[in-house]
């Protein structure tokens, strides 16, 4: 089989439907635009089957595929080449993006059902795979860098699809901007790295460089730090994270693969792929701590979102920190592994939210309770994905956040003991809000939901968004429940079965570890480094234990506060207190970017003054120009076409003269 | 190709002016003329580019008239070529000059001098670009200033005569110290020839070849800024600047989009024509020491422009002032010049060399589609605009694609244009170059800020955009289709497949740097 052939057509295939779907479905098929769902469907799925072959291919043959660039630009010493790295990594990322975005592509055929723009919603879906796809695939890092715009502007049309809400348009635009941000910082990267050599841009010779020794780890830094600002933009991290809870402005669908399998986990692969080179840098630590931080900062935050997709959105930020943090203490194979599990509980966790607003009529949790009757299979796939979040024995979130934890306790230096500190009280943050969720939405009394929601806002004179509509409580669709049923099942055994403890049938002890840490360019075959990296873990019965009782005593205090008969009361006094009004404003830092930083300083003061600046200077010119017509107008009596004048003046200059040669004895 | 096809180029609008002139009355067979005119000078030129021999390199489809002014003290010939750089910009000027006569089809006022001073316009600026003798180029360079002013001051809007004015006594200002410089050039005695270039197969050796060992009347860096100057106030470049938003907001769409599209690129084309391609090697002065304050005016260009942009509220005006930022890149293309590795010095110039192509058709389509929008909506505020994309979903798309080509995403034009030349110059000037690439960031504020105000959301209450008006708004028809696409397919086709343009005009710089 052509493999080369086979990997492009991963990507083509989404991207054709692209086209297909941009240009023709609208023109030709008028008000059938479903059509477009089915040929995404179809190319994702296919997509998805390739890549599975491609899997077993090189988890057979245990071969990678490295193939031959095609020249993009080339210009003396200026040579940009697309290619395709078809290493260990990429295929975990191309499962994992081409089987959520699957299921969500099937999801939204329900979900969207009715909508004007089916047709353009599919089409930026379409981009939005294909992108991701080619961003895993890059061979060259400026080939890597289009891609991850591409995914930039496809989450930026997802975002902004209902585009008639201001809301969903600020939301959009944040999310490209703040991005933007973090791109910026990428690009300093790409252009530092150029400048060591040309030829670094491909990153097999990147992977040969650094491993020759020939990147100093100054320059290594520098770079580093560069594309880890990128990191922290595309992946939500503190502090460029504010974009991501206001992207929920999206279609549920949008946001479940944008925090599952595509966008943010692009940051997280960033790295990944440069880890031979944040390796000699001098910046993991501060990898470590960003990601640390980011756990629990954005896991207080969930404490107290009445929002259950907001709610999620922290969480997502959250976990990303687990992953960042992992990969800055030097598991690479955890934090993959944790991408690799929490894409499918995410995706799983926002189709359930998607599908109780489809009943309920708001996404506010206040208004919600006692749905698990109402609708039983979301409630048990939110309620498996929900503990599998929490990281509880034996699902599948447990395996992949244990081994963080326990690669943070292996560490034995402050950096690991901080951070294992940090990751618990987030697992402990996390089970709270999870269940927390659970118990506002599934349990106590039906709350009137959307309906009351209204009432409510209209009585406080506030403005009704345009998500909150009339409730009917009824289970979803089943093209809704299949792909979370799927979804749920996948968080519940594939943390173990991929990388088991013991040898399980044909897949070996610690498969996925030793998978993913079988990257040749990556690691040389170095043993210690491999192991280091997370190649062959031991499991931490301790670290299990102690994240098993924070967890679960997490789920006790949710139990504790939101089930008890009196838990209105105290929700109400827990929201006088000044640390809720902190979370439930963010740290303030929405406030900060947008109305200090962006209005106050730069549009009002940075743009303003230099726009009156460049009116003024612009004045000058005017005044030039006044001056001349000026001293024209007064000389200009002495045209006034009277011959006496003309004389006058002849006269006098006659005069002139005279006097002239006869005090100088000559005129010169 | 056959001989004098160049020739033919560039004075086919102005024969079809004097045609219509004389012989043409009826307002719709004026239109069709014109049209058909430029869409054969479309084709012509197209031609042209491809028929390029990118083998054998150099100037090419020469016609050259020796004894155009024969006399002694100024012996100046007709000749004109294309080689390597200026192919990319015939092009340019081919695609902008069919665009601007397609846009011209609801002109209702003076038809006839209308379209007359519009086909002397691309004629002039096909002049420019093709002529290889400075005297013919500051001829074609200065003509451009009669329809100019024409059609600004006659069928334009706001404060037309101000603008039209404004617009005048800059160029005239920069060109009055151009001449003085050609002037100081052919005087000096070692030179005493008027041709830009070297040609060898017609044994024509050229002022780039001369002046390295001449002493020339006026020190060699004077000369330089004279013509520097003129350039910079073309491109323009910060302080030099403010004419252009005027002339541009005032304009009508066509000839903004001429305006931005390829008058701005004369600037480009001369700085790396004549500054680069004279002071290599001049004695006591070359090019190099001086690419410093270039990538200092050019990194202050891009910013200062771009944080103006912010502000603008009328949307003509808005990407008036983002064309001096994107312009700006141009200039920081050009500074590239100032290293000791020729390959980088290549790599950047390329870089310029390409995004007065890139902008030319982006900025070009977002003008378009910009006097679109106020033909159906009667006001460029965009304060007052909103909700248009459901009602005029075709002109929304391609103003996206200008808008997002415009902050350079990728497999669109910009973004390779951007990163050619920031990869180059960041060798040589990081910070100027880590400074200018934040005017992206900038971009991506500005255009999405925009797009928002006047596509997404709800139509706002208002007096001059009145319901009545938003209710009776159409999308454009399929004929407007023609023009867009003539600009958006470029734009496409670059972002994708950068190869078709960067070889030629690679073929052009390299001769050029030699």
């Amino acid at each position: 089989m052509n493999f080369e052939f086979l990997s492009y057509l991963v990507i083509l295939l989404p991207l054709s439907s692209f086209i297909i779907n941009g240009l023709f479905i609208r023109k030709f098929f008028g008000s059938a635009a479903i059509y477009a769902g089915y040929i995404t469907i179809c190319s994702i799925f296919f997509s998805f089957i390739i890549s599975l072959i491609l899997l077993i291919q090189i988890i057979v043959n245990s071969e990678q595929f490295i193939f031959d660039p095609i020249s993009w630009i080339s210009i003396s010493h200026l040579y940009i080449s697309f290619g395709i790295i078809l290493d260990n990594l990429t295929i975990v990322m191309m499962v994992v993006i081409t089987s959520v975005s699957l299921l969500v592509q099937i999801y939204g055929l329900s979900y969207m059902h009715g909508d004007k723009s089916l047709n353009r919603y599919y089409t930026y879906m379409s981009l939005f795979t294909a992108s991701m796809l080619g961003l895993v695939l890059s061979k060259n890092i400026v080939q890597l860098f289009v891609f991850w715009e591409l995914v930039g502007v496809s989450s930026y049309m997802l975002i902004g699809f209902w585009m008639n809400r201001p809301s969903a348009a600020n939301a959009a635009k944040k999310a490209f901007i703040m991005t933007r941000f973090g791109d910026f910082g990428f690009l300093f990267g790409i252009l530092y790295l150029f400048s060591l050599n040309p030829a670094y841009l491909d990153i097999n010779i990147l992977y040969n460089a650094v491993n020759n020794g020939e990147i100093s780890s100054y320059s290594a830094s520098i770079i580093s730090a560069g594309f880890l600002i990128g990191a922290i933009g595309k992946s939500a991290q503190f502090p460029l994270h504010t974009w991501l809870p206001d992207a929920m402005e999206g279609p549920t669908s949008v946001s479940a693969l944008i925090h599952s399998a595509t966008m943010v986990t692009a940051g997280i692969f960033l790295i990944a792929r440069f880890f031979p080179l944040f390796d000699v840098s001098n910046i993991m630590i501060y990898v470590a701590l960003i990601g640390a931080v980011t756990s629990v900062f954005a896991a207080s935050m969930g404490l107290v979102a009445d929002d259950i997709k907001k709610v999620l959105a922290y969480s997502t930020v959250s976990q990303l920190g687990y992953m960042m943090f992992a990969l800055g203490i030097g598991a690479y194979a955890p934090a993959i592994f944790h991408l690799f599990t929490h894409a499918f509980f995410k995706a799983c966790l926002f189709l359930g939210a998607g599908s109780i607003h489809h009943a309920s009529g708001t996404f506010n949790m206040k208004y919600m309770g006692g749905m698990r009757k109402v609708m039983p299979i979301t409630y048990i796939t939110m309620m498996v994905s929900s503990l599998s979040l929490a990281g509880l024995f034996p699902l599948s979130g447990f395996w992949s956040k244990d081994e963080i934890l326990a690669h943070a306790a292996h560490q034995e230096n402050i950096l690991g003991y901080v951070v294992l500190i940090l990751g618990l009280i987030a697992a402990f943050m996390t089970a709270f809000y999870m269940f927390r969720a659970i118990f506002l939405v599934f349990h106590g009394d039906w709350k009137g939901g959307g309906e009351s929601e209204k009432k409510d806002l209209i009585k406080n004179q506030q403005s009704v968004h345009p998500t909150v509509v009339k409730p009917h409580l009824e289970e979803s669709p089943k093209f809704m429940i299949y792909p979370m049923l799927i979804l749920a099942g996948l968080a519940i055994m594939i943390g173990f079965i991929v990388n088991p403890l013991i040898d399980l049938f044909f897949i070996e002890k610690h498969a996925f570890a030793h998978f993913i840490t079988d990257n040749y360019e990556v690691f040389y075959g170095d043993k210690t480094k491999i192991y280091k990296a997370g190649g062959s873990p031991k499991f931490d019965l301790l670290i299990a234990l102690i994240s098993s009782i924070i967890a679960i005593s997490g789920i006790l205090l949710a139990y504790a506060i939101y089930i008890k008969p009196n838990r209105i009361s105290i929700h109400k006094n827990i929201s006088r207190g000044i640390i809720y009004k902190i979370l439930n404003n963010k740290y303030y830092l929405d406030y900060l970017y947008e109305d200090v930083i962006i209005r106050k300083l730069f549009y009002k003061k940075l743009s303003g003054v230099l726009r009156w600046f460049d009116e003024n200077t612009d004045n000058i010119n005017v005044q030039i120009s006044t001056m001349v017509t000026r001293f024209s107008r007064s000389i200009l009596f002495l045209q006034n076409g009277q011959t006496q004048v003309y004389v006058y003046g002849m006269f006098i200059g006659i005069l002139v003269l005279f006097l002239l040669f006869y005090l100088r004895g000559g005129l010169i | 190709m056959f001989d004098g096809i160049l020739s033919i180029t560039i004075f086919l609008p102005v024969i079809s002016a004097v045609i219509i002139l004389f012989f043409l009355k009826n307002n719709n067979s004026i239109r069709y003329f014109a049209n058909f005119t430029t869409g054969i000078v479309f084709i012509l030129s197209l031609l042209m580019f491809l028929n390029y021999d990118t083998e054998s390199s150099g100037f090419q489809m020469i016609d050259f008239f020796e004894a155009w002014i024969p006399f002694d003290y100024l012996r100046s010939s007709y000749i004109v070529g294309i080689d390597g750089l200026s192919a990319p910009l015939v092009l340019l000027t081919g695609i902008l000059g069919f665009v601007s006569t397609l846009a011209s089809f609801r002109v209702e006022k003076r038809v006839k001098e209308y379209h007359i001073w519009l086909l002397v316009l691309i004629s002039s600026v096909f002049g420019v670009f093709v002529s290889l003798d400075l005297l013919l180029f500051f001829i074609f360079f200065e003509f451009e200033l009669i329809p100019m002013y024409m059609l600004i001051s006659i069928w334009g809007s706001g404060r037309p005569n101000y603008s039209a004015m404004k617009f005048v006594l800059f160029t005239l200002f920069g060109g009055a110290l151009m001449l003085v410089a050609i002037l100081s050039i052919y005087m000096s005695a070692d030179v005493g020839t008027l041709i830009m270039v070297s040609i060898p197969e017609l044994n024509i050796v050229g002022i780039p070849d001369l002046i390295q060992y001449s002493d020339l009347l006026v020190p060699a860096s004077f000369i330089f800024l004279l013509f520097f100057i003129a350039f910079a106030i073309k491109l323009p470049s910060w302080p030099l600047h403010s004419w252009l938003p005027d002339a541009h907001t005032d304009a009508p769409t066509a000839v903004s989009v001429m305006l931005a599209g390829v008058l701005l690129k004369m600037a480009g084309y001369g700085l790396i024509r004549i500054n680069i391609g004279f002071f290599q090697n001049t004695k006591g002065f070359t090019v190099y020491d001086v690419s410093i304050f270039i990538s200092i005016i050019a990194a202050i260009s891009v910013v200062y422009g771009g944080i103006i942009t912010v502000r603008q509220t009328d949307m003509k005006r808005l990407i008036a002032f983002s064309s001096i930022s994107h312009m700006g890149f141009v200039m920081l293309g050009v500074s590239a010049i100032g290293t000791s590795s020729s390959n980088t010095s290549i790599a950047g110039i390329n870089g310029a060399a390409l995004q007065m192509f890139t902008h030319g058709t982006i900025t070009g389509l977002a003008f378009l589609m910009v006097g679109y929008t106020y033909e159906r909506t009667h006001t460029r505020h965009i304060p007052h605009l909103g909700g248009l994309w459901h009602k005029i979903p075709l002109i929304a798309v391609f103003f996206f694609i200008s808008g997002f080509a415009s902050l350079g995403l990728p497999m669109l034009s910009g973004f390779v244009s951007e990163i050619m030349i920031f990869l180059s110059t960041f060798t040589i000037w990081p910070i100027a170059t880590i400074i200018s690439a934040f005017g992206v960031v900038l971009a991506a504020g500005y255009i999405l800020w925009m797009i928002q105000r006047i596509f997404f959301g709800v139509k706002p209450p208002d007096e001059i955009f009145s319901d009545e008006i938003y209710n009776q708004i159409e999308d454009v028809k399929k004929i407007d289709l023609l023009p867009i696409l003539l600009l958006t397919i470029p734009v496409f086709l670059v972002g994708i497949w950068p190869s078709f343009l960067t070889e030629i005009i690679n073929l052009g710089v390299e001769g050029i740097l030699r």
